[in-house]
Parts: C-alpha cells; sequence; structure tokens
C-alpha cells in the first residue's frame, strides 16, 4: 500500500463520514465501499522511555478474527510485520517471534521491554473513490477509534486519502474538496497520539532527564524546589515498574532520581529553609541504600554476557553456577526492594516530600537562580580539582571512588541549571566530565565486581555444592573484570589532567557566568 | 522481471484477454505486475477503465523524452499497473524506424522498471512490422492465442519461424487455443490433438464464453467479476502453465 497522500480529522459527530465524504465530492467523484467494515483490536507499544516513538517509529499490536500481527512503522514508509501468537505484555524484544522486526527492535530497545502505551478497537472502513467513468483514482481509510480507557468522548474520525498511481492531481483536488467540509480538518494526528489525548497524554511524555526550565532571576529556592519537583515526578513515575520488576531499568531511573534528589538536597542545603534537608537527607539514604543490592546485580548480570564471552582458558557454560547465584540472589534483592517500596515508610517520605515541596515560597532575601547555580556548580568544580590532584599511582581505590561521587556532584548540578546556560557550552562541559566520570565508572564497577565473585566463590566453596570447573572459570572472569580495572586506573591519570586543563577551567566559569548575561 | 508478451500475426483472437486476465491473476497471486497496452486500439486500457492517453505520445516514450514511469497508472486491483495506449502508437513502427538500434529499443525502455515489477504483460497489436520484432526481442515468453483452424495453424508456424530466424535473443513460444466453440469438431480433434504433439502448445484451452465477452461491458477482468465461471477457471489453468514456463 502506499503512503498517505492526505490525512484529515473529521469531528462532527452528527453526520457519518461516507455521508460527508460523499457530499463533498458529487458529482466529479462517487464513494463506493471496498469491503464491509471490520473491527480491529489495537494495542500500541513501546519502552517506558518511549525508544520507539523518539526512533520515530510506531509498533502496533492488530489482532483480527485472523492470527494477531505487529507492525512496525514509520511516516517514512518503513513497515516491518510478524504474526504473534499468545504474547503476553511487558515483553522483551528477545522474547518475540525471531525475524526482521526482532532484529529491528532488538536494536532499539535494548534493555527495556515492550509494554502497552494505549489500547483501542479500531472501525476502519475503506471506499472507492472513482471518476465519471468508475475508474478508481483514490482509496480512502476511515479509522473510528474507540480508546479502551474510558474517556469523555471518542477521538475524531480518522481519514486517510491515497491517490492511485497515476492520480495525484484528482487525489489533491478531493483533498481540496473534503477540507472545505464543516468539521473536517486536514492533518489528523497519528492514532496513537489521538487515543493518548482522550485521556490527556501523549507520546513520548516520560524522560528521565531533568528537563525544567528555570530563569536567571527566579529566586533559587524556588529553582532547586522546582529540580527536586521534576526529581520525585521522575522517581514516583518508576515505583510501579520497579515493583513488577519490568525490567531493570525502571530501577536504574528511580535510583538516579534518589540520587540526584541526594546530590540536590546536600549541595543546596542552603537554599531550602532550615532543618529542611537535614530532615530528608537520611530518608533518601535509605531509599539510596536499599537500591543499591538489586541494581549492582542487575550491572553484573546485564554485562554477564560480554565477561563469559571473554573468557580465555574456560568454557563461558561452566560459569553457569555463578549466573544462578547472581540471579536468585537478585529474586530475593528485589523482593525486598519491592516490600520496601510498598511500605508506608516509602509512602509517607514521597507524600510528605512534595507537600514540602508544594508548600515552598521564595525567602525575603536570597540569591537568584544564576548565582546559586554559579556558586553549586563552582564549588563542586573546585572540589574535583583538588581531590583528584591529590590522587597519585599510589592512591587507595577509596580516594578514587570518594572523586567518582563529587564528579557525579557535578554532573547533577549541570544538568539541573542546564536551561539556565548556553546549550553548547553546557554540552561540552558534561562531555569533557562524562570522559572522567566513564574512567572512574568502570573502576568502581570492577572493583565491585571483583569483590563479588570472591564472595560468590567463597560461598559457593563454603556449601560444598560447586565445581571446580566453576571455581575455575570464576577466577578466569575475575582476572580479565582485573585487567579492565587496571586498565582504568592507568587511564585515570590522563583523563584528569584533560579534565583540569587550563582551557577546561576557562570553559566551566565561562559556562555558568553565561546564565547572568 | 519476467517479461510476457501476449502476440499473433493474426488478429482478434484473444490476445487482449488473455493479457487482462493473466495480468489480474499474476497480481492476485502476489506479484508486482505492469501490463502495457502497445495495440493502438486500446482495449485492455479500456477495459480497465483507463484513459488511452499518453502524454507526448508514442514519440515522447519510444524517444525517451518522457519516463515511461510517469506514464502508468495504476488499476483497481492492488499490485496491478498498466501502461495505457495512446493513438499515436498506430505509429511505433515509424517512431522506431527514427530510432537507434530500434528492435533493442524495448529492452532499454524497460529496463528502469526491473526493480519495480515481477512482470511485465505487453498486449501487442497483430501483424509483423518492427515493433513486433522489438517485442520479441525483449519477452522472454510469447503466449499467442490459437484459433484451432487450419488457417490459424500456419500462422503458428509463421510465428514459430520468425522467432527462429531473429538474431540473438529468441523468446520461449507458448500458444494456447483460443475461442474454441466445443460444438464443433474440428476446434475438439485440433485442441486435443496438437499439445499431445508439441511442446509449444498449452494443454490448456480457453473457450469461446459470452461471460469473457461481457468484460467489455464489466470493464474490469473476468477472473475479478465472475471468479468461479468457466472462463475464469480456464484463464487460471493457463497461468498456472504460464508461471511453470517462466520459472
Amino acid at each position: 500500500m502506499s503512503v498517505c497522500s492526505h490525512n484529515f480529522a473529521y469531528t462532527d459527530g452528527e453526520r457519518s463520514v461516507p455521508l460527508a465524504v460523499r457530499d463533498a465530492l458529487a458529482p466529479q467523484f462517487s464513494v463506493v465501499p471496498a469491503a464491509r467494515a471490520r473491527t480491529l483490536r489495537r494495542t500500541w507499544l513501546d519502552t517506558f522511555d518511549w525508544r520507539l516513538h523518539r526512533a520515530g517509529l510506531t509498533l502496533e499490536y492488530v489482532a483480527d478474527r485472523g492470527p494477531a500481527e505487529l507492525v512496525l512503522s514509520s511516516a517514512a514508509g518503513e513497515r516491518i510485520t510478524a504474526t504473534v501468537n499468545g504474547t503476553r505484555w511487558p515483553v522483551l524484544a528477545d522474547g518475540l517471534p525471531r525475524g526482521p522486526l526482532q532484529d529491528r527492535l532488538k536494536g532499539l530497545t535494548s534493555v527495556r521491554a515492550l509494554l502497552p502505551a494505549a489500547k483501542a478497537a479500531s472501525t476502519v472502513s475503506e471506499f472507492r473513490l472513482c471518476n465519471t467513468d468508475d475508474k478508481t483514482v483514490a482509496w480512502l481509510t476511515v479509522d473510528l477509534l474507540h480508546p479502551a480507557r474510558p474517556s469523555a468522548e471518542d477521538p475524531p474520525a480518522q481519514l486517510c486519502l491515497t491517490a492511485v498511481r497515476g492520480y495525484q492531481a484528482q487525489a489533491d483536488r478531493i483533498a481540496q474538496c473534503l477540507a472545505e467540509q464543516p468539521g473536517m480538518f486536514r492533518g489528523a494526528p497519528p492514532p496513537l497520539d489521538a487515543v493518548m489525548a482522550t485521556v490527556g497524554h501523549a507520546p513520548g511524555e516520560y524522560s528521565n532527564k531533568v528537563d525544567v526550565e528555570l530563569t536567571a532571576t527566579m529566586p533559587a529556592r524556588l529553582a532547586l524546589a522546582a529540580v527536586l519537583l521534576r526529581l520525585l515526578d521522575t522517581l514516583e513515575a518508576n515505583v510501579a515498574g520497579t515493583i513488577r520488576d519490568i525490567d531493570t531499568e525502571f530501577l536504574h531511573d528511580l535510583r538516579v532520581a534518589v540520587r540526584r534528589t541526594r546530590s540536590a538536597l546536600k549541595l543546596g542545603a542552603a537554599l531550602l529553609p532550615d532543618g529542611l534537608a537535614a530532615e530528608y537527607q537520611p530518608e533518601f539514604k535509605w531509599l539510596g541504600d536499599l537500591t543499591t543490592p538489586t541494581r549492582d546485580l542487575d550491572v553484573h548480570l546485564l554485562g554477564f554476557a560480554d565477561g563469559a564471552a571473554e573468557l580465555t582458558s574456560a568454557d563461558p557454560a561452566d560459569l553457569a553456577p555463578f549466573h544462578d547465584y547472581l540471579a536468585q540472589r537478585r529474586i530475593t534483592e528485589q523482593r525486598r526492594l519491592a516490600r520496601a517500596l510498598r511500605s508506608a515508610r516509602f509512602t509517607a517520605l514521597t507524600a510528605s516530600w512534595r507537600s514540602n515541596l508544594t508548600g515552598l515560597t521564595p525567602p525575603r532575601r536570597g540569591p537568584d537562580a544564576a548565582h546559586a547555580a554559579a556558586g553549586i556548580i563552582g564549588r563542586a568544580h573546585r572540589r574535583i580539582l583538588v581531590l583528584g590532584g591529590a590522587i597519585s599511582a599510589d592512591s587507595p581505590p577509596e580516594k578514587l571512588h570518594d572523586l567518582r561521587k563529587r564528579c557525579k556532584e557535578l554532573r547533577y548540578a549541570l544538568e539541573f541549571f542546564a536551561s539556565l546556560h548556553d546549550l553548547s557550552a553546557h554540552r561540552r562541559a558534561v562531555r569533557e566530565l562524562k570522559g572522567l566520570q566513564d574512567c572512574l565508572g568502570t573502576y568502581q564497577d570492577c572493583e565491585v565486581q571483583q569483590q563479588e565473585i570472591r564472595a560468590v566463590a567463597a560461598d559457593l566453596l563454603a556449601r560444598g555444592d560447586v565445581q571446580a570447573t566453576a571455581l575455575l572459570a570464576m577466577g578466569d572472569l575475575a582476572s580479565h573484570v582485573g585487567q579492565r580495572e587496571r586498565r582504568a586506573r592507568s587511564e585515570f591519570s590522563s583523563r584528569f589532567a584533560a579534565f583540569a586543563s587550563q582551557q577546561a577551567q576557562a570553559r566551566f566559569e565561562a559556562l555558568t557566568a553565561s546564565a547572568h548575561s | 522481471m519476467k517479461i510476457v508478451a501476449t502476440y499473433n500475426i493474426k488478429g482478434g483472437v484473444g490476445k487482449t484477454a488473455a493479457a487482462v486476465n493473466l495480468s489480474y491473476l499474476a497480481a492476485r497471486d502476489g506479484q508486482r505486475v505492469l501490463l502495457a497496452d502497445l495495440d493502438p486500439q486500446a482495449a485492455a486500457t479500456f477495459l480497465f477503465r483507463v484513459r488511452p492517453r499518453v502524454k507526448g505520445g508514442g514519440t515522447a516514450l519510444i524517444r525517451g523524452s518522457r519516463d515511461l514511469d510517469k506514464a502508468i497508472k495504476g488499476t483497481d486491483f492492488d499490485g496491478l499497473d498498466l501502461l495505457p495506449a495512446d493513438f499515436t502508437f498506430r505509429n511505433l513502427d515509424l517512431i522506431l524506424d527514427t530510432a537507434k538500434k530500434p528492435t533493442q529499443r524495448l529492452v532499454r525502455l524497460l529496463r528502469p522498471l526491473r526493480t519495480s515489477y515481477d512482470l511485465v504483460f505487453l498486449d501487442c497489436p497483430p501483424g509483423i512490422s518492427l515493433l513486433s520484432e522489438a517485442v520479441l526481442h525483449a519477452a522472454d515468453l510469447v503466449l499467442a492465442p490459437i484459433i484451432p483452424t487450419t488457417l490459424s495453424l500456419r500462422t503458428l508456424d509463421q510465428l514459430t519461424e520468425f522467432i527462429s530466424g531473429l538474431d540473438g535473443h529468441r523468446p520461449a513460444l507458448l500458444a494456447f487455443f483460443s475461442m474454441i466453440d466445443r460444438r464443433k469438431r474440428l476446434h475438439k480433434e485440433i485442441a486435443e490433438r496438437l499439445p499431445t504433439e508439441r511442446d509449444d502448445v498449452a494443454a490448456t484451452a480457453i473457450p469461446a464464453l459470452s461471460m469473457i465477452e461481457r468484460m467489455a461491458e464489466q470493464r474490469a477482468p473476468v477472473t475479478a467479476f465472475a471468479p468461479r465461471s468457466a472462463a475464469s477457471r480456464g484463464y487460471a489453468e493457463l497461468w498456472a502453465e504460464v508461471r511453470a514456463r517462466l520459472s
């Protein structure tokens, strides 16, 4: 089927679409039903963070009388389909039938699961639009959507006019006639947008970014409150997915929101009313600590296949007992985390935190957002320069871990106040910092993983139910992790030197100064 | 992309009916099909309700000043497009005569369509001419309807001879009996005997049926408006034979 030539939305609920179209086109063109209307059950799927939507793609599960079909399509005409049977959502792309659709989706969704974004029944009717020779010059598809979630009214009827090859001019004339009909509007929104709009939502609305619009002159306290509220929204948006354990990224986003909140409380404590930061810091530490075991295990398990592929003297299959051990521990830790997220303590924490933030008023005297941002970023930056400058080849790992935490604080501060700064200067500063963060992150992840491997090996040995081959494979794995750790450690000095260079420092200063100009 | 020409030196033997119905059946099978109506009488064009006009006429098409792709029209059927006839096609011989390498011209014109279509049917006018020579150079298979009479069989021999005399590429030939009147003993006898004697004669014969004549009234392939009719069954069997020859 060709790509739609013209799209319309028809909102006049009084008249049926075919009647309105017939009246608009007579006598030059006639409207002939092409087939009996059929009703489809449609479910639009995407990852929670809308990876398909952001890539300009729509994934639809369409169930008719025959076998259900998954259709991946784009406005540019890309279309890949697959027949599916008995698939339950949410599902990772790995769980879909093998073929071109799965291959395409795997690349796009990675570790994120596909879950329903919206559901609707769709009554589709097709009409031939004929000239005076009764020759079909265009096809008209009328789609009446009935969203599954109750809404005040159904979305407008969607009309798609497709020219038959060689008859574009006639199709354009038909489109012109239709556009002049009362209630007919050009450019119908995509069906997913139309269905979501009926309940006040839109595709792509979730993002884990701290995208708040601040102004340089607004009171710093209100700017910080806006950032903290945005972080609370992200945290709460990920609670259900973390409890249901839909995919690993719900916990990741929740954990990052908690970390950012803790950083904001630490860096901006002086901007908040007395005692507020001190009251909530222990509670968010409790929450952050709760997420650590499961996330550490996630990181280990997500990289497990890559690690196993690196083994030199052992067979990757020998690592199965180690994998099973980690997976079993993850189940236990995840249950503990889910219990905590359902607890009264957690509910009280988020409710009272929201209430406190929404009730904040600007102090009589206090800095504006631009000055506060410059102070916070400047202090965090200087602290990194001091700590990093003191690290030598003999420094213990703790020094690098501490520096990593400070780097995260600076990164978060840059993100909180990004809307105050020049975008390209902000991106450059983040890029320079990220180079250092990646190096420190690899170093620490390798540290944690080596400790984990040692601890698991000791535990398996103590239980007495482990084969020597498994222990040897774990040793091989630990050796490769150790190599990566040493590589990251040796890269540190050059990465830090780049970050601490005179030019990079000047750029950081210019970044915060840009907010005042 | 395969090219099938429905062609016979003799006129009024069912070339257009075969081209129209076989293209429809091929498209229904999922193939991307183009039917090129090269006959200025424009019967195939009429049957698909398309107006018989090509901007710039045959001259623009043959000389390449008008893109063949832009002259193509979609029919009412999925996967089936039509290159409509134009009254200027009556002069295609003269136009070809002025072109360089006239017998290769059609091959060159159709080459850009290779990625767009799986199958092209050329519905040709009767007679032996420069155009028919160009058609035979372009075609992979010549599908020749014949009426089971002595004179028609003589025409088939002439066609076989004409093809074997071609320089370079020679298409395969598949003749089939068309417009058979089962009440006539001679028709029945020849239609039954010849396919057993010659490899280039199809086992399927298309009877003379009023349903086929109704195509002009319905302006659609009989295989589309009366898919269960005897005529449609005949064309379906013929399509199966043609498809087997092409593969």
